[in-house]
């Protein structure tokens, strides 16, 4: 079935901008509650990254969105459809890499692609066509006949992507897409993502806080069940953490330098041989001006900017103390 | 027709594994062999190629319950299943998409039965057809049983209970030995299970009685059939839903 695009049910988004809408989406397990009245906004287009620790509630807002649990309060629609009323229209225009990678290992590279496309309903010379494509795009065309669980992890991995692909879906859910990869097979993965930019709205969810930063327009951050935070990644450090850091290792440390350096900065600590100042903005000639002058002997220096990790880290912390 | 590919999937799957050939197709033969020849030493009835053909037939539908527990089982561990159950695919697709996987087993097992029981000197007719019925019967019963457990269990517990149904039937079915001489419990346990009552409906009819001489034999196996496959229906979708 063709889903239709007509114009009912296109919620508070008249410019049909919106790809998901959550509203006060809940779900309750027995005693716990695993995602806490979440709304969120994730446009057309766009990489949206839910970001949160093992538990969060990362995973279950997925499968509700994907129909395969029934959220316990709240509705979202995607590209304007009600996930719960419109579910298989939803289903139809949608697609999911989950977080293990959920291939048929009996099939080779090949039979797993047309398996996706029928299951959708998509015809076999179509499907044949794009699966060509994504078998290039995904580096192998050399294994196309090979069984699936004859393909290293992280080939099995970009295999799991592609069959989210193969459908030409407007939504892609990626469920972890890199996780208990090695740096190279990741680095893999995020290319593929990356090239899917603009043309298709990804929902994607991880822990590695460097991934969402690499890859996404906007992020959200989830813990216990609730969206903490919510914004672009520069936006993000800018309001929830915004320090840059400089660690030096000195030797010759006078009184006067730590004076001077707290003068300036607020957040200055030092020890025998070592100086690491936090602040906004650290004016790293004039730092090195003043400890060369003083005739201190700088060994090694480093400068950290602001990162997701320490957003995530101070978010998170506060809200265990709350 | 969502359920085609899917399916075909599941036969892949099924017949790319050689332990579900060896175990669903050649062993049925061997054993038609080996008893045939016991019985052309020691002349008992029971090991004629009549009576064991059917027998050998129901005794391998007990390996369809652990290859179809097994199969369900095994994806319902796998993300690939949360994959298809996030895909436009319906449960009617599923259960289908299963069962239509294992038809072609029990079909090709009976039929290959059948070829080397007539090879072996049992005669041929048309009511053939009606064994074939009963047997294929038997075959969609224990692909239910299979769905039941396959639903319910994890891949070690559908191991173990596969392999005690694979002994129930051996034990229960008469397959190997005439229930009725046998006695006490042996006998009322295995007349109130299907698979006695289809191998003993099945020889009668190769004997020349007429489907309406078996009509009882008949009611129990298709009763059978249809509580086991509707039960297993109820245990996939309920499955499905958690």
């Amino acid at each position: 079935m063709k889903p239709d695009f007509g114009q009912k049910n296109h919620y508070f988004d008249l410019n049909k901008t919106n790809a998901i809408q959550t509203f006060s989406l809940t779900k309750n397990f027995k005693n716990r509650t695993a995602v806490n009245s979440i709304n969120l906004t994730i446009q057309r287009g766009e990489i949206f990254a839910l970001l949160g620790p093992n538990g969060a509630g990362k995973t279950t807002t997925i499968k509700m969105l994907c129909g395969l649990l029934k959220p316990t309060a709240g509705k979202a629609v995607i590209m304007g459809y009600d996930i719960e009323k419109e579910q298989s229209t939803v289903k139809q225009i949608i697609n999911i890499s989950p977080q293990e990678t959920a291939v048929a290992n009996n099939l080779t590279v090949m039979e797993n692609l047309l398996l996706m496309g029928g299951v959708y309903g998509i015809k076999k010379q179509e499907t044949k066509m794009k699966a060509q494509e994504l078998i290039e795009l995904i580096d192998l065309s050399e294994r196309t006949k090979e069984l699936a669980k004859k393909l290293s992890g992280g080939m099995q991995r970009r295999l799991s992507l592609a069959m989210a692909l193969i459908t030409n879906p407007q939504v892609l859910f990626l469920d972890e897409p890199t996780l208990g990869l090695d740096p190279q097979a990741r680095k893999a993965v995020w290319n593929q993502i990356e090239k899917l930019k603009g043309k298709t709205t990804i929902f994607l969810t991880t822990h590695y806080l460097e991934e969402a930063d690499a890859l996404a327009d906007h992020v959200a951050i989830i813990h216990q069940g609730k969206i903490v935070a919510q914004g672009s990644p520069a936006s993000l450090k800018e309001s929830f953490s915004g320090k840059q850091t400089m660690m030096i290792k000195v030797q010759g440390i006078t009184d006067y330098i730590i004076d001077t350096l707290r003068e300036k900065y607020q957040d200055v600590r030092s020890s025998e041989n070592e100086i690491i100042i936090q602040a906004k903005e650290l004016d790293f000639e004039s730092i090195v001006d003043l400890l060369r002058g003083e005739g201190a002997k700088i060994k090694w220096l480093s400068m950290k900017e602001p990162s997701l990790d320490d957003v995530f880290l101070k978010l998170t912390a506060e809200e265990k103390h709350r | 027709m969502k359920f085609l590919p899917l399916t075909t999937r599941n036969l892949k799957e099924i017949y790319r594994d050689p332990v579900s050939i060896v175990f669903g197709i050649a062993m049925p033969v061997v054993l038609l062999f080996l008893f045939t020849s016991i019985g052309e030493k020691a002349p008992i009835e029971i090991f004629t190629p009549l009576m064991l053909t059917p027998a050998v037939v129901v005794f391998s539908c007990g390996f369809l319950i652990l290859f179809s527990a097994s199969l369900i089982s095994r994806d319902r561990q796998t993300a690939f299943l949360t994959r298809l159950l996030m895909s436009p695919l319906k449960s009617s697709d599923f259960i289908l998409a299963y069962l239509l996987a294992f038809f072609p087993m029990a079909l090709i097992q009976t039929i290959v039965c059948i070829f080397f029981g007539a090879l072996l000197g049992m005669v041929i007719s048309w009511q053939l057809f009606f064994v074939l019925l009963i047997l294929l019967l038997v075959a969609v019963a224990c692909i239910g049983i299979g769905m039941i457990l396959g639903s319910l269990g994890n891949e070690n517990q559908v191991a173990m209970g596969g392999s005690i149904f694979i002994v129930v039937v051996s034990l229960f079915s008469g397959a190997w030995m005439d229930l009725k001489m046998v006695g006490g419990i042996f006998k009322t346990i295995g007349y109130a299970l299907p698979f006695a009552h289809a191998i003993d409906g099945s020889r009668a009819i190769l004997k020349g009685s007429l489907i309406s001489d078996i009509s009882i034999e008949l009611y129990w196996v298709f009763g059978y059939t249809l509580i086991s496959f509707f039960l297993g229906i109820i245990a996939f979708k309920w499955r499905m839903k958690q």
